[in-house]
């Protein structure tokens, strides 16, 4: 896979997650993005990007142009440095929150994408890597 | 700091939603709606969604929490305006805003609510459709 274009944005403030979707709707924009897409990605992103801030405790997004073959994509990388997801299994459960939300952001922002993996290890952080082909 | 204004218009409470908001204008919002609806014993509440181009769980949430509170307070609330891709992207995210009354735009909105608040009209007195 190859990364034409790659940008990185901080996720520290609530004002950070409004600027990560309008990146987001800027680069789906661009891509070529059907509107039912550039809706689905920015909505993921959006539910990323406040997971980051809200139980992350803060982190960075980086978001990339990605080339596989004849097929363009965004992939889009939310890291944090917080204290990371004891239970995977059942943070993807629709419905399940430690938080104040309705526990639909990870187990949903899954189903908005093509590809998503997670990788989280208490103590030392979480890192969601989206990404949808146009 | 930033806020949504909310019109009132007779019994009615109307709010049009024109900007991306961030998570605590979405939280004000809501705060200032239920004290409004108090204030001016208001029976429905019309929220025009039109302008957004995502709804996500935060603001899904929002919507959901407002109708219940304003139920609780003995108003209707119907949500108009959706974009296809909006409603699209919510049952996909997993949220369907069960409870919710939405209408396709402001007119049928408005029709909505005064159908479902005539009773409440007539009780206290003013009527104020049927003149």
């Amino acid at each position: 896979m190859d990364v034409t274009k790659n940008d990185s944005m901080e996720i520290r403030l609530s004002d950070h997650v409004v600027l990560v979707r309008q990146a987001v709707r800027k680069w789906a924009t661009d891509l070529g993005f059907s509107l039912v897409d550039q809706t689905k990605m920015i909505t993921a992103a959006s539910e990323l990007a406040r997971n980051t801030l809200d139980y992350g405790g803060g982190g960075t997004v980086r978001l990339e142009l990605v080339k596989q073959g004849p097929r363009n994509g965004l992939r889009l990388t939310f890291e944090d440095q917080g204290p990371g997801i004891p239970d995977l299994e059942k943070a993807l459960t629709d419905g399940y929150t430690t938080g104040r939300g309705m526990g639909m952001g990870l187990s949903g922002s899954k189903r908005l994408v093509n590809e998503f993996e997670i990788v989280s290890r208490v103590g030392e952080g979480t890192r969601v890597t989206i990404t949808r082909w146009k | 700091m930033e806020r949504i204004p909310i019109l009132r218009m007779g019994d009615y409470l109307i709010v049009t939603i024109q900007v991306d908001m961030h998570d605590r204008v979405v939280t004000t919002l809501q705060d200032d709606l239920t004290s409004m609806i108090a204030a001016n014993g208001s029976h429905g509440v019309l929220i025009d969604i039109s302008c957004l181009d995502i709804v996500d769980s935060f603001v899904g949430r929002m919507i959901g929490n407002i109708a219940a509170m304003s139920h609780v307070l003995d108003a209707e609330t119907v949500v108009v305006g959706m974009r296809p891709a909006v409603a699209i992207t919510l049952v996909e995210l997993g949220l369907s805003l069960t409870g919710v009354r939405t209408a396709l735009n402001v007119e049928k909105g408005m029709a909505l609510l005064r159908a479902a608040t005539r009773g409440r009209l007539l009780e206290d007195g003013d009527g104020r459709d049927q003149e």
